[in-house]
Formats: C-alpha cells, sequence, structure tokens
C-alpha cells in the first residue's frame, strides 16, 4: 500500500497544505469590529445558547494583529472608516472579513451624509450577512462559509 | 423652595439687573424660560450661576427655526441646573442668519466647550473665546453643518467632496 507501508503505526500522510488549512478554518479569531446593534447579535452569537465555540471562533481577539477574521457589524461613519481600514491592514495575512447586516453592507437605510455606502468600498468582503440585524444563525451560517473559503486557500498566496 | 418660586426668582434678578438684555419670558409645562439679548448671554449665565446657585450647564444647543415665524432663524438655547435647589432653567437668544456668532460660556462651565464644539460642527455657530474650535462629530476636514434645516435629508450631501472616505 506505497507510502504508507513504510510508516509506523499511527502515522498518515497528507499535504501541508491541507493540515494548515485544517487548522486555521477550526480556529478562527475574529477581530470584532462591533459599533452598532448588530454587534448585540455577534455577542449573542458567542454565547452558551448559539456557541460559536462549536466552531472554534469564539476567542475574540481585541488585537488585530492576532486576529484573521474581521467581523464589521455594524454602520460604519465617515470619521470611522479611517478606523477600520486602518484596523484592517493591521491585520496579519491571510485574512478574511464578514460584513454583518444591511449597514456594514450598503449602507442599509442610512442614506445619509454621514454613513459609508458599504465597507466593501475600502476593504474587500469576503461574505455578507443580510438582516437588520442578521440573526445569530446567519452570522454562524457566515462563519461556515469563510471556513469553506479557508479550505481553499493557497499555501503561498501571500508570499510576495 | 418651590420649582416655580425659584425660576420666578431668576426672572425676576434678570428683569432687574439686566434690564436692557431682557426682552421677553415664557413658561411651557410649568418650565420658565427667559430670552435675552445675545451679547449679553455669557454676563446673565455668569449671574444665574453666581449669584442664583445654577451651578451646572445641562445643555447648550442650537435651533434652527427655518421656515417659521421668528425675530432670526437660528436661536440658542442654555440649559441649566442647580444641585442646591434641584431646579432647571432655561436662557435663550436669537442668532441672526448672516452672523452666527455667540461669546462662548466656555469660561463659566468647563463642561461648555463639548457642547459648542458640537453646535459648531452641526449649525456652524462660531463662539467668540471659545480655544478649541474643532469639529466634533463630523471628520475633521468636513465642510457642511448637518443639523441646518436646509440641509439634504437624504442622499450624498457633501459626501461625495469627500473620496477619502466615500468611494
Amino acid at each position: 500500500m506505497g507510502l504508507e507501508s513504510w510508516l509506523p503505526e499511527g502515522a498518515l500522510t497528507t499535504r501541508v497544505e491541507e493540515v494548515v488549512n485544517w487548522g486555521r478554518k477550526n480556529s478562527l479569531y475574529p477581530m470584532p469590529f462591533g459599533v452598532a446593534c448588530c454587534a448585540i447579535e455577534m455577542m449573542s452569537t458567542l454565547t452558551s445558547r448559539y456557541d460559536l465555540a462549536r466552531f472554534g471562533a469564539e476567542a475574540i481577539r481585541f488585537s488585530p494583529r492576532q486576529s484573521d477574521l474581521m467581523i464589521v457589524s455594524g454602520r460604519i461613519s465617515l470619521k470611522m472608516m479611517p478606523v477600520l481600514a486602518k484596523i484592517w491592514e493591521q491585520m496579519p495575512e491571510p485574512k478574511w472579513c464578514i460584513s454583518m447586516g444591511a449597514c456594514a453592507s450598503c449602507g442599509g437605510i442610512f442614506d445619509t451624509y454621514a454613513l459609508v455606502q458599504g465597507v466593501d468600498r475600502f476593504i474587500p468582503v469576503d461574505v455578507y450577512v443580510p438582516g437588520c440585524p442578521p440573526r445569530p444563525e446567519s452570522l454562524i451560517d457566515a462563519v461556515l462559509k469563510i471556513q469553506e473559503l479557508v479550505e481553499k486557500e493557497k499555501l503561498d498566496a501571500h508570499v510576495r | 423652595m418651590t420649582p416655580v418660586d425659584l425660576q420666578q426668582r431668576a426672572i425676576a434678578h434678570i428683569q432687574s439687573r439686566f434690564s436692557d438684555a431682557f426682552r421677553r419670558t415664557d413658561a411651557h409645562q410649568g418650565q420658565h424660560w427667559v430670552e435675552v439679548e445675545r451679547s449679553a448671554i455669557v454676563a446673565v449665565l455668569r449671574s444665574l450661576r453666581d449669584d442664583l446657585g445654577f451651578d451646572v450647564l445641562m445643555d447648550l444647543t442650537c435651533v434652527d427655526w427655518l421656515g417659521k415665524e421668528t425675530p432670526e432663524r437660528y436661536s440658542m438655547v442654555y440649559q441649566l441646573f442647580s444641585f442646591e435647589h434641584r431646579q432647571y432653567f432655561r436662557v435663550k437668544c436669537w442668532l441672526p442668519a448672516d452672523d452666527l456668532e455667540v461669546d462662548s460660556a466656555s469660561a463659566i462651565w468647563k463642561s461648555a466647550p463639548w457642547a459648542e464644539r458640537e453646535v459648531w460642527d452641526m449649525f456652524g455657530v462660531r463662539f467668540r473665546g471659545l480655544d478649541d474650535h474643532r469639529r466634533l462629530l463630523t471628520p475633521v476636514d468636513y465642510t457642511g453643518h448637518p443639523l441646518r434645516k436646509d440641509y439634504p435629508l437624504i442622499g450624498h450631501g457633501e459626501r461625495s467632496n469627500f473620496p477619502h472616505y466615500v468611494k
């Protein structure tokens, strides 16, 4: 049976990429950019009732340098947008972004002087969550979608 | 001292001491207020604090009366509170639209600059004697005053003038 017959018992062969991605997708570290009511739903998602820990993404990191999943939950004002962009740039590669709720995705009902009409105009968004605010199940679904993306990540994609 | 007593005393005090600046007084829902000349507003406020014990500036804001029959388009409103008597009092003055400037209350209350910066940001009222005249809520390089009644409610407004915020 090929290489396996030469290995000691208990050893498996696989690709480095798959092992790394398997580890990454099951230990996402979210950076919570909670600025409005969506943040309350995000906190609810982390509680024991919805338990984001089942998907390995419960360890919220308030430092962008320790996180790899940005969750933009809430409306972003013109004044907040440079802050969000700076925090996004501080996150190390590879990184992913969830735009949670109508306001973060397109400005929502707030077509006013103060609001950015969708954070995807400034930072790359991987998954959009519809809703105002979305249910915790929707956010969990978004995290699962992110996990699918993480699975497909190429190891050398961020080598410059 | 009942609420009305203290308010009546404050009104009488302003009427006698600032007879030139006093304009009128009225009440709404048992809350009395006085309207004074813009030039005397700081003197009136200081006297209310020092002589009548209204030691807290609860709030300071501006009202845009666009489309209403008022003496001027804008008015300033000062909401005072006395810890000793647990009473509120309100002082108003009018601001003409072509000369939106009033003396700053920052020398009387240290809390005033926050509210004055917000009024400058939202209504474009300049405060004479305010050291820190930066905008409070909108980005520092913003140019409009969004709480004016003629500012567009919906749509880009001046958003499109700021490509680094709005792509």
